[in-house]
């Protein structure tokens, strides 16, 4: 009696211990997040810098690395929710030269930063329209259609400004200017800017049904149309929520260089799809992470900053990303097999 | 009065007639066990009474009224639900989160509008133990049993309680008590004045849970009997055609 209830408990700790192991939650669920692995080899080559470089951990350069990594993150936020949905935005790099110079012409032609805001925007959202209309409603693959919207975009951007650079942004240059190049409390705009959009993107993901209706669909599509939900509405969203991103950070980085030509962002969705993937995106879809977007971003522009202190070529710096990449989607792998 | 009338209806695939001249009804707390072969026009039939597709003639009627579902979404509004073959879940999210998938509940957080975690994986909860099903809310669908799995699409079907329930081979691929706790929560289905559409292959679970048998072969349905005036080797005879009809 005593034998067979002592078995009794014995396998129900056992159950409990097979079914507790699929628990999802707490400090367990972000050690497998690949973010996470990420912000260690972040933290681990900022230590090692700051013994290589006595340069590396001044304020100026921990300055510029936040800047720089910046314009990438915001895109990166962007792109993480196409990538999510099992699709991939190859147009933004080129949409930041056209944005980018459609800001610009507005602004030389005096007409204040409201409206060259407002222009940058709407272009953003006609692109990213146009791509996901392509994409959900007419069911051509997500590469094919940003490729060509890539070649279409690149050289709208280079009639419209008729090969001119542009540099005088009329009576708003100041405020313009400060918004996308100076700081507040120490820490540039556009990194504050970064800092609002993680926060709120990591609330879209977790408490919004948009949020939850990307996931569902980058997870299983069928079902989620079978759920009811309006898939292809929400494609064509996850376009648009890129392409602004991408508009946004064309808008902050003319205002930091202070000129704009129609080469800015030329190649540029190279590194933000390098940054939202080390960042722990999955190309399959179904997974994303708000943090992992700055984080992505963080360890390229850092791999980039490394570099230079270290006194390797900038010739190099290509490679360490490819490499990085690789490894992160390589510590993907190994992680998904170790966990089941 | 029947719950679901369904009058000639029939659907073509280009040149294939998957469907010719179906009548089916089904009464308040009735399960009808719908059998036949592969290709035989079953699961056409539920995908159309489901909203997935409309039939290219015909008529659906639930409590007299007619009725036309363009998407999955009109068929719901109306009761009823469906259990998919393939089960139709995300494997990437969890098993509360699929059951709410598409009505999540949100509450007020200031300005904004939330999802309500607790409330959802409370309600899934409640849902998976009605089911006497072990499935824990808070698991990753991608790590779930074949009867987990089964559990959570049935428990979706729970949310709105529905006036007709439609299933899709529940029994396929589960174990031999899940198989039970499935028979019986139909049983608890009908109990409870839902009619119900049992699609499958297994003529046991048929003979067991259903009070009708209706044969579909090659698009028409050849037999529509109670279950207690007919027998299993007879429904066999008709799916594969060796009794031409009864």
């Amino acid at each position: 009696m005593t034998n067979s209830k002592q078995s009794q408990e014995d396998h129900a700790a056992i159950d409990e211990s097979i079914t507790s192991r699929q628990e999802v939650s707490g400090f367990g669920a972000i050690l497998r997040t690949q973010p996470f692995w990420v912000f260690l080899a972040l933290v681990a080559l900022g230590l090692v810098m700051s013994f290589v470089s006595d340069a590396f951990m001044t304020e100026r350069n921990m300055f510029n690395i936040t800047r720089n990594m910046a314009f990438f993150g915001i895109m990166a936020l962007g792109m993480s929710a196409v990538i999510c949905t099992a699709g991939i935005d190859l147009s933004v790099g080129s949409l930041v030269g056209l944005t980018g110079i459609v800001t610009g012409l507005i602004m030389q032609a005096g007409y204040g930063i409201e409206l060259g805001f407002l222009g940058c925007m709407l272009v953003a959202t006609a692109v990213g329209l146009v791509n996901g209309i392509l994409i959900a409603y007419l069911r051509m693959p997500p590469f094919v259609v940003t490729l060509g919207m890539l070649s279409i975009v690149v050289s709208l951007a280079r009639v419209v400004s008729n090969n001119q650079m542009i540099y005088q942004f009329g009576p708003d240059q100041d405020l313009f200017e400060w918004i996308g190049g100076e700081s507040v409390l120490g820490v540039p705009n556009v990194v504050w800017i970064l800092i609002v959009l993680t926060a709120a993107f990591w609330w879209v993901w977790r408490f919004t049904t948009w949020g939850r209706w990307v996931i569902a669909i980058g997870g299983n599509a069928h079902a989620a149309k079978l759920a009811g939900i309006p898939v292809e509405r929400i494609v064509v969203s996850v376009y648009v929520v890129c392409s602004l991103c991408a508009g946004l950070s064309a808008f902050l980085f003319v205002g930091y260089t202070g000129s704009v030509t129609n080469g800015m962002g030329f190649t540029w969705e190279l590194t933000v799809i390098a940054a939202t993937v080390i960042g722990g995106a999955n190309l399959m879809g179904g997974i994303v992470f708000a943090l992992g977007a700055p984080i992505g971003a963080a360890l390229i522009e850092l791999i980039r900053n490394s570099l230079l202190l270290a006194g390797i070529p900038a010739l190099w710096q290509q490679f360490f990303v490819g490499l990085f990449l690789i490894l992160a989607v390589l510590l993907e792998q190994i992680r998904n097999r170790g966990g089941k | 009065m029947s719950l679901l009338e369904i009058r000639s209806i029939t659907k073509n695939f280009g040149a294939i007639h998957a469907l010719q001249g179906v009548d089916l009804d089904v009464a308040r707390g009735e399960a009808v066990g719908l059998m036949g072969d592969n290709g035989a026009g079953k699961s056409t039939l539920m995908k159309i009474v489901a909203g997935n597709f409309l039939p290219t003639s015909g008529k659906i009627r639930i409590e007299g009224n007619s009725v036309e579902f363009h998407k999955p979404i009109d068929a719901r509004e109306a009761g009823v639900e469906i259990v998919y073959q393939d089960l139709a879940l995300c494997d990437n999210l969890t098993a509360g989160a699929n059951v709410f998938l598409g009505r999540e509940l949100k509450k007020r957080a200031g300005p904004f509008s939330m999802l309500d975690y607790a409330a959802m994986y409370r309600r899934a909860g409640e849902l998976f133990t009605e089911l006497r099903s072990e499935t824990r809310p808070r698991d990753l669908v991608r790590q779930m049993s074949g009867g987990q799995r089964q559990a959570v699409a049935i428990a979706r079907t729970r949310l709105s309680d529905p006036k007709l329930v439609l299933m899709d081979e529940p029994t396929a691929a589960i174990s031999v008590r899940q198989v039970k706790e499935v028979l019986a929560l139909i049983h608890q289905l009908k109990d409870t004045g839902h009619a119900v559409i049992l699609v499958s292959h297994r003529m046991p679970d048929v003979f067991e849970v259903c009070d009708r048998v209706a044969v579909l072969r090659r698009g028409a349905k050849v037999a529509d009997k109670r279950i207690s005036e007919t027998t299993p080797e007879e429904v066999t005879g008709l799916i594969i055609g060796a009794i031409e009809a009864a």
